[in-house]
């Protein structure tokens, strides 16, 4: 039975790891290698790094680190963060990655979602989509309104709509979450990286609308990201909510919960994990 | 001497440098026939489609070769190097593979979330087979798998382990000196690592 994957994610900027790495315990606290492998032998189902790095011209260091990174660790790695085009992204894959995550520039060229499943495979292209919910009355909302958009938003069960975020949560779009990640697994996406900004931070658990709405609208994988706590809110996202692998990234790097213990009380509950 | 057999499918280096952390010694990635000729081994990685796989092997004109040399020497395919021993494939239209074997690829149904993407369970089938490739990895370990299509072999003897997902499908063939599977193991951590000693040692 294929199992539910636990995924930690790793900021990296500038070549170097940049949130809470002095509790993993590593020789060299900034280093995405030592990182990885910490992860790796944590049990990791896979690796995501997010590139943050601002400056274009340092943008070819996440190469270098993900060549590093796939040298020593022999597990599936996702890289996103700042991928503008296919040579981006065969870059990124020709260095070790298994899988790219795009999100801005799949919202401002969904073409690209097209071209780069039907060059690389479905299987290595993951959209991050990164959704808010809207909120009636807020300024975006009436003024879609006025335009004539919303009434053709998807609402999910729970009757909420969220809208799409891009330039890591900067920038608001003209765009409903559910119906956008239908549109990219109708464009050839292989998964979705779904990361709720009103829960992201909170530790009050996964938002489970947001992630139901989703999975139940896509015939693709689903990583549900933003709010995790505690090892329940792993349990309910993974039954309840339909998502086929949970994402943290603080959590596990403060080491508020080990991966292992996870695995464990998952498995304890019946789901099938590693 | 390890031939990594590169037609332009994917990464290669993961594979390389796993079989290197495996034991292998003078593992190298070529496209060229004379280096695949030299090789003791081959190993066929790759992902993505099979229609473009083999386009690319027609244009290093390997098509014909490989037909004759995977036959000769242990050879190992992984994911796109399984299937493509294959005769053909549904995707696209439909596009022939190297029909070392009989049988065909197929799309995973809708019932399912396509791709089958994580990690799933080997059922090991050919318990005297398990001596060689499967050697040390009990039943129902976890491997990595990424892939959309799989491949259903007309001889069923030649199965080696099925996986589960929603129903049975063909993760490992074994025949004479052919290895292949479906999944990833130079992304399977540790029994990966330790599948890929198992060829080394072959």
């Amino acid at each position: 039975m294929l199992a539910k994957r636990i995924i930690p994610c790793l900021d990296v900027k500038d070549g170097r790891v940049v949130k809470g790495t002095r509790f993993l315990n590593l020789r060299d606290a900034g280093d995405p290698v030592e990182a990885a492998k910490a992860y790796e032998k944590q049990q990791a189902d896979e690796l995501v790094f997010l590139d943050i790095t601002a400056s274009s011209e340092k943008r070819r260091i996440i190469l270098d680190v993900v060549r590093k990174t796939a040298e020593k660790v022999f597990m599936p790695l996702t890289v996103g963060g700042g991928i503008k085009d296919l040579s981006d992204i065969r870059a990124l894959l020709n260095a070790g990655a298994d899988k790219v995550s795009i999100n801005t520039q799949a919202v401002k060229r969904p073409r690209l979602i097209r071209e780069a499943s039907d060059k690389f495979g479905s299987q290595c292209i993951v959209v991050a989509i990164d959704a808010k919910l809207r909120v009636k009355g807020s300024p975006f909302a009436i003024q879609q309104q006025n335009n004539g958009m919303a009434s053709g938003d998807r609402k999910g069960l729970s009757g909420k709509a969220w809208q799409v975020f891009v330039n890591g949560g900067r920038t608001p779009v003209n765009l409903d979450a559910v119906k956008w990640a239908k549109r990219c697994e109708q464009l050839g996406a292989g998964e979705i990286l779904l990361t709720s900004m009103d829960f992201d931070g909170t530790k009050d658990g996964y938002d489970m609308d947001l992630t139901m709405a989703v999975t139940s609208a896509v015939n693709i994988p689903v990583i549900a990201s933003g709010g995790a706590g505690k090892k329940e809110d792993f349990y309910t996202v993974l039954t309840k909510a339909g998502a086929d692998a949970a994402l943290a990234a603080s959590l596990f790097h403060y080491r508020e919960l080990k991966i292992a213990d996870v695995k464990k009380y998952l498995k304890n509950r019946g789901v099938p994990v590693r | 001497m390890i031939a990594i057999i590169d037609y332009g499918m994917g990464n290669l280096r993961s594979v390389e440098k796993a079989l290197e952390v495996s034991g292998a010694k003078d593992v190298f990635v070529t496209s060229k026939l004379k280096d695949i000729k030299k090789a003791d081994k081959i190993v066929m990685p790759g992902v993505g489609a099979m229609k473009e796989a083999m386009q690319a092997l027609r244009k290093l004109r390997l098509i014909e070769p490989l037909k004759v040399i995977i036959t000769q020497k242990p050879y190992l395919g992984i994911c796109l190097g399984l299937q493509l021993l294959f005769e053909k494939s549904e995707e696209g239209r439909s596009t022939k593979g190297l029909g070392i074997f009989k049988g065909r690829v197929v799309k995973f149904p809708d019932k399912v979330k396509v791709p089958h993407m994580g990690w799933n369970e080997l059922r090991v089938k050919g318990e005297g087979l398990r001596g060689k490739l499967l050697k040390n990895i009990p039943d129902n370990s976890y491997f990595y798998f990424c892939h959309s299509y799989y491949v259903e072999p007309e001889d069923k003897s030649i199965i080696l382990a099925q996986t589960g997902y929603g129903f049975d499908f063909t993760s490992a063939i074994c025949k004479d000196n052919i290895f292949a599977v479906q999944f990833h193991p130079e992304k399977s951590q540790r029994l990966g690592l330790k599948l890929l000693e198992n060829f080394v040692k072959i």
